[in-house]
């Protein structure tokens, strides 16, 4: 649908492409929705029944730990976040974190969110890292405690009612002066886990920072996240969800759309805004109309996932 | 900490030295900075981010550093250090250290 895209202006015109179709939202919305559009053949997996509804909750960039102006009590609304899963009905299968669970690997704060997220209800969270659960130790403490026995570094895939889910890790080679990236082994396994699956299965990738490239000067890209994506685009339902950015961002590109995902602790700027990431300062009786969580819902017949993001305010 | 890593296994030059390098918006304030031999830099880190200073060839390595905390390194050997930030490795930055008796 849309070529490379870069930059601000790009993002805007992809996302007023997915304004077309779904006829529905604004991209700063507190509800924005992306229903599904299109009913398709009845597909293998839906012949044995697989495909039945179901919802799943993203949550990301929780940044425990963090104590700056932008948000004192970045715990106090982590935990709104999970007054507003608890609250959820139906109740969502698992939780999806999508990274920076830690603020720079503050000590302690892994077993504070594993534990607060009991609160949910919710059986499972499945976890990829954001840099900030690396950095120090290179992901020896992260590893140690999500991904043992995994295929790879914190990579994993499972499948849930006829989806098949893949969470990938782009922020263990970080390089001086260079993009995170996923690397060529990262790259190799995706290609082998994808091969055996029919283009009709609907397929769900969660990574912390953005896979398409909403803004490279500020790092926001996976350096080599187009070639991962190259091996989806057969398939005819991609949701790609991410965090990192702290706001809603969304991109249609062919079968796939791009989501990035609100964070539960401060927002950051828009793209280009001001003089670089980082946390920024809103007043303070704004700040939980930033934040926020995302439902996202299968319904079996439809190829595409409801993406429903909700503010904490 | 820092102490441990301020330790440098080199005996402790004649004049010491100190400057400072600031942290803010995403960025090193002086991201060339050329010192003598024996000159202690410290960064500050102005951001509400974290980050780190990390030696690309690991001769120092910050721990993440929070709003308002630094790091220190006195630099006992001549030659080019280049650094950068672990968290947002498009942060980079060097530092050039001269002999300490250049020039005199």
């Amino acid at each position: 649908m849309s070529d490379a895209s870069e930059g601000h202006e790009l993002d805007r015109r992809g996302f007023l492409q997915c304004m077309a179709w779904t006829g529905t939202g604004l991209l700063w919305s507190v509800v924005g929705g992306v229903p599904g559009s299109r009913v398709l053949g009845p597909t293998a997996a839906q012949a044995q029944g697989a495909g039945q509804s179901f919802s799943f909750v993203q949550i990301s960039d929780t940044h425990i730990g963090f104590k700056g102006a932008a948000n004192p009590d970045a715990l106090g609304t982590f935990e709104a976040a999970i007054a507003r899963i608890k609250a959820l009905d139906p109740k969502p299968a698992f939780l999806i974190h999508t990274g920076d669970i830690t603020h720079a690997q503050k000590a302690g704060a892994f077993d504070t969110v594993s534990e607060a997220l009991k609160g949910t209800g919710v059986e499972r969270t499945f976890y990829v890292p954001g840099e900030n659960d690396v950095f120090a130790d290179g992901g020896t403490e992260y590893l140690n405690r999500f991904a043992v026995g995994g295929p790879g570094r914190g990579w994993q895939t499972f499948d849930y009612r006829g989806v098949h889910f893949v969470g990938l890790v782009n922020v263990l080679n970080f390089k001086a002066g260079k993009l995170g990236s996923l690397g060529p082994d990262q790259i190799e396994w995706l290609e082998r886990d994808l091969a055996p699956l029919a283009s009709s299965t609907p397929v769900v990738v969660f990574a912390h920072v953005p896979l398409w490239a909403v803004y490279p000067e500020w790092g926001w890209v996976t350096e080599d996240g187009a070639q991962a994506l190259g091996y989806l685009k057969r398939f005819g339902s991609v949701t790609v969800l991410n965090g990192h950015i702290h706001q809603i961002m969304q991109k249609v590109e062919g079968n796939v759309t791009f989501h990035t995902a609100r964070s539960t602790a401060f927002p950051q700027p828009a793209p280009g805004v001001g003089s670089g990431p980082g946390p920024i300062k809103v007043p303070v009786e704004e700040l939980r109309g930033v934040l926020g969580v995302r439902e996202v819902r299968y319904t079996a017949g439809r190829d595409r996932l409801a993406v429903v993001d909700t503010s904490l305010a | 900490m820092m102490a441990l890593l301020l330790a440098a296994p080199v005996a402790a030059p004649a004049q010491m030295e100190s400057t400072q390098v600031e942290i803010r918006g995403h960025g090193f304030s002086t991201p060339a900075l050329t010192v003598k031999a024996g000159t202690t830099v410290t960064w500050i880190n102005h951001d509400d981010d974290a980050h780190t200073v990390t030696s690309t060839a690991n001769a120092f390595r910050s721990p993440g550093l929070d709003t308002d905390e630094t790091f220190s390194f006195t630099f006992t050997q001549p030659g080019t250090y280049e650094y950068f930030c672990t968290l947002h490795p498009l942060m980079t930055g060097k530092v050039v250290v001269t002999p300490e008796r250049s020039g005199t």
